[in-house]
């Protein structure tokens, strides 16, 4: 077995029987980036000087015997809209693609303080906008299942990283399903926190009452690993919560004896692919068969979630985004006539198309006179739609639906019609709009794609997430599914 | 004039002294070298959150406390939009509709009597930065920014449309100045934009319930441009309509040079600033509890402390005004009184020699270097005889020049009043011995000459010899 299959939790293992070494860990993982990466175009940015740095520091600590945690010399790569000090962060966009912070977000001082090393910065859809990754200003990321599909997104560069070997975890950022999404896409485990459970401190902002990061990993117990390292109360971000975080491992418990499953009728509607609801129809039958009662539910203002969604999330991007002008940091036209000029053409060339679609639609939402009618309509729809959830969850321990009505599409199949392109993330920006979290695992695959399950839950209540997610794992074997074990030229 | 009526109302902003700025821990020092007094977060970079100062909110509350204001339970900060290179985010925090402050007021006096002007609400936000251009804005090759002051703590106080002449704009500013300076919070210093007004002004027909079409005054640096923007404003304004026209809803600016306002934009060409709620920030949700805690330490304000001053210290109103006019000429007034407890003499002595003296050299009571002790020193030597009243006027002088004790002074310049009998009688002797046409005059009944001969003593010792004391040995001898 190849080092870059195993999990954290394995890995952990050997680190500390001393059987590898974190500096040769971290060398496998460099040597797979490049000889899976120039097809697979998961990384803009590698940083594997700095990685080795770290790996040898971390194997200092072990040869000491000094404290060594469950991430230490774990390669783990970051999405690059999460700031790293001293290394470039370009959210995908020509506006910040010389852009190198002088700090690093919450998130990354925590993995780095595990001893986690960082592989480098995945690509993205430009300011974390879009579903297929398409919409970096660089290039476009692979499924590592299928080059010719996508992987997703907007995260798709760390879900086809953690698939294809290129890390063995990674941070992502979920605003509408960008976790979710890609994780569901290439057969990983992704994870969106709560919102609040997550410092978003050093995230560059898309939607800030959206955004969230979390994580992706090969195997539940590794997510649980992740999650005891990023959760937890940041005086930086005021919209963090104070809260007791648990040892997440502790929720690893194969059993949903007397577990209420809720599946919202909502989301396996038509336009749902028959493959991808036969999976779910048999995780369904699988948790019954384990004990569990699953049941069919409903979430009634399930149909306002993608309107409400595309008014609150570009209003407050339209506004997020102002600050790149070419005043302070970025990039700047300098053929500007004035300052006005200078906005205009820095805006208009630094930014692209499906950004500057969503700034016009915050503008417009934002605007007085239409702010009534949709920007606080839009808010009390949310509302409405947090509460179909919260009486759900009251019934419920846990939803489970798809977490996209399809699997990977083709590369350029949905980017002329952005409409479609919303849709991929129809099952997921619900549980945005509502703040609670939600899972995607992998539950089968549809045509030699793989298919996600998402698990929904109560605030704050990830340990049951993680205890459903895990039962299921142990019960099948997806999750040990490599992309080249299918024969089908994958990765 | 008479036929027509002002209604102005104002919008004043004032910087808080906070320690750090309102959602960093930069610092929020006047002045430095720019860009150092700055952070990630208050230069907007991608990623940043803003986290609010505990300090601000109590600062704000304090002053819509001393405004008579009713604090909200329940406020939120808000984005206004708008594209400008001072300030890092293009959207400065503010509070829109749902404010810190409300539904208060302050008392001015006018020659009706005392006048009551509401305020309409106060809220909390961010300064932006400043531009620095190559001369003119209009000309200028290029501008640089300076973000020293973005993310300075600011207050915005808004007047109901209660004032209606441009006297009364001037001492409702004048209170406000005082009233906020009084709670600590502010150093209210115009020339420092630490204190910014604009205002908002229309006229209408004397006697008229209804509002005219108002216009909005800006760059309003100092109490003396705000009242004569205000009086320049009326009189276009009522010439405009005079002469049959309309008044245009638009921005203007003051020219202090020209001593006239400008249009600088029109309505049409405002702002949309799509405000709506900060996503970064929660609602800010204030206990009464530590509402009240902040009540009860707030100080004497203005108006009670000139009650007190007529009440306990017998001080005509007017006398009282003046000293409690600021906390630090009233706090001085005070330390004066504890040392030397008779209230009428030390308020003679700084409404008379300290205010005139401050004011000849353009100097506020902080920069004063004569102490309250010193004060009462040199008022015990009065009393004592050491020095006479005449001589405590050079006296007086030499300490605010120099800042010494009046002992000193009195020493080093040998001012000691001669009150040694003999001394005087001899110098006396030889003025009677000197002037035989005055003494005789005297004689004769020419009450006057008395004045002329005891002038001349004074002229022989050079002003130091106790006055009485001549007075009686220039009677005995004549």
């Amino acid at each position: 077995m190849q080092l870059y299959r195993l999990t954290a939790h394995e890995l952990h293992g050997l680190l500390t029987k001393k059987e590898i070494s974190a500096e040769e860990l971290c060398e496998t993982v460099f040597e797979r980036i490049e000889a899976a990466d120039d097809k697979i175009c998961a990384y803009i940015t590698r940083t594997k000087e700095l990685a080795l740095e770290r790996a040898r520091h971390v194997d200092g600590l072990i040869r000491n015997g000094e404290g060594v945690s469950p991430l230490s010399g774990i390669p783990v790569a970051v999405k690059d809209n999460i700031c790293t000090d001293g290394v470039r962060t370009t959210a995908a966009s020509k506006i910040l693609a010389n852009f190198v912070p002088p700090y690093s977000a919450t998130v990354v001082k925590r993995l780095d303080a595990a001893g986690a090393v960082m592989t480098g910065k995945t690509n993205m859809d430009e300011f974390a906008m879009g579903s297929s990754t398409e919409n970096s200003a660089f290039f476009t990321t692979r499924n590592p299942w299928d080059t010719g599909r996508v992987p997703g997104g907007s995260s798709g560069g760390s879900a086809a990283a953690v698939a294809a070997g290129e890390a063995v975890c990674a941070l992502g950022s979920d605003t509408g399903g960008s976790i979710r999404q890609p994780a569901s896409f290439c057969g990983v485990v992704g994870i969106k926190p709560t919102y609040g459970a997550v410092s978003r401190f050093g995230l560059i902002a898309f939607a800030s009452s959206l955004d969230q990061i979390g994580a992706f990993s090969r195997d539940v117990t590794d997510c649980a690993q992740m999650l005891n390292v990023i959760c937890g109360h940041d005086p930086l971000d005021s919209t963090s919560a104070r809260f007791d975080v648990p040892d997440y491992t502790g929720f690893l418990i194969n059993d949903v004896r007397g577990i209420k499953i809720g599946v919202p009728e909502e989301y396996m509607a038509e336009g749902t692919d028959p493959g991808v609801r036969g999976a779910i129809e048999k995780a369904m039958a699988l948790f019954e068969s384990l004990g569990a009662v699953v049941e069919y539910t409903t979430l009634p203002h399930s149909e306002y979630a993608l309107p409400t969604y595309y008014l609150i999330a570009p209003a407050e991007a339209s506004s997020n985004l102002a600050r790149y002008d070419g005043v302070r940091y970025g990039f700047r036209a300098e053929d500007a006539g004035d300052v006005i000029d200078m906005f205009v053409k820095t805006r208009s060339r630094g930014f692209g198309a499906e950004v500057k679609r969503r700034i016009m639609l915050g503008t417009y939402a934002l605007a007085a006179g239409y702010y009534d009618a949709y920007y606080l309509k839009a808010l009390k729809v949310r509302t409405l739609i947090k509460e179909d959830f919260d009486r759900a969850l009251e019934k419920y321990d846990v939803l489970i639906s798809p977490v996209s009505p399809t699997t990977a599409f083709r590369i350029g199949e949905k980017t002329g019609d952005p409409l479609q392109m919303y849709l991929s993330d129809i099952c997921t920006i619900s549980v945005n709009l509502a703040g609670i979290p939600g899972i995607s695992i992998p539950c089968g695959f549809a045509e030699g794609m793989p298919v996600g399950l998402q698990i929904m839950g109560r605030h704050f209540d990830e340990g049951m997430l993680l205890r459903v997610a895990y039962t299921f794992e142990q019960n099948t074997g997806y999750h040990k599914m490599f992309p080249s074990d299918t024969g089908l030229g994958g990765f | 004039m008479a036929r027509y009526e002002a209604v102005i109302g104002l919008e004043v902003h004032v910087e808080l002294k906070t320690r750090s700025k309102i959602f960093c821990d930069s610092t929020t020092e006047f002045g430095g070298e720019p860009n150092t007094h700055v952070c990630p977060v208050c230069l907007g970079l991608p990623g940043v959150l803003p986290v609010v100062n505990k300090t601000v909110v109590e600062y704000a509350v304090r002053a819509a406390l001393a405004l008579n204001c009713r604090i909200a339970g329940f406020s939120k900060f808000d984005r206004k939009n708008y594209y400008y290179p001072d300030m890092p985010k293009n959207y400065q925090i503010s509070q829109y509709d749902l404010p810190i402050a409300e539904n208060g007021y302050l008392e001015i006096d006018t020659e009706e009597g005392p006048k009551r002007i509401g305020i309409a609400r106060l809220h909390m936000e961010e300064d932006t930065g400043k531009l620095v251009h190559q001369g003119a804005i209009t000309t200028t090759p290029y501008s640089l920014v300076d973000y020293n002051r973005a993310g300075v703590p600011l207050i915005e106080v808004v007047s109901e449309p209660d004032l209606r002449t441009p006297e009364e704009a001037r001492r409702y500013m004048e209170k406000l100045r005082a009233v906020i300076h009084y709670t600590g919070v502010s150093d209210c210093k115009m020339e420092e934009g630490s204190l910014r007004c604009d205002a908002n002004i229309s006229v209408r027909r004397a006697g008229s319930r209804v509002f005219g079409t108002k216009t909005e005054i800006k760059n309003l640096n100092s109490f003396k441009a705000l009242q004569r923007a205000l009086a320049y404003e009326i009189e276009r304004q009522i010439e405009v309509i005079e002469e049959g026209g309309r008044i245009v809803q638009e921005t203007r600016t003051w020219d202090e040079g020209r001593g006239v306002t400008l249009p600088m934009r029109s309505k049409e060409q405002a702002h949309d600033y799509r405000y709506f709620p900060d996503p970064d920030l929660v609602p800010l949700v204030i206990d009464e509890e530590w509402v009240e805690d902040i009540r009860r330490s707030l100080p004497e304000l203005p108006d009670a402390k000139r009650e007190r001053y007529v009440r306990e210290y017998a001080l005509p109103a007017y006398d009282a005004g003046v000293l409690t006019s600021t906390k630090e000429l009233a706090d001085f007034f005070e330390a004066c009184v504890r040392a030397y407890p008779n209230p009428k003499i030390v308020g003679n002595w700084i409404m008379g020699d300290l205010l005139r003296l401050l004011n000849a050299n353009n100097m506020e009571i902080d920069g004063c270097r004569i102490k309250p002790g010193q004060l009462a020193s040199m008022l015990q030597l009065m009393d004592r005889g050491t020095i006479s009243g005449k001589i405590a006027k050079t006296v007086f002088e030499e300490m605010f020049a120099s800042g010494k004790d009046p002992d000193t002074i009195v020493k080093e310049k040998g001012l000691v009043q001669i009150s040694d009998e003999g001394a005087i009688a001899a110098v006396v002797d030889g003025v009677i011995a000197g002037n035989p046409k005055t003494v005789e005059d005297y004689r004769a009944g020419k009450e006057k000459a008395l004045g002329f001969l005891v002038g001349q003593v004074m002229k022989a010792t050079k002003g130091k010899a106790n006055p009485e004391l001549v007075n009686r040995l220039l009677k005995e001898r004549l």
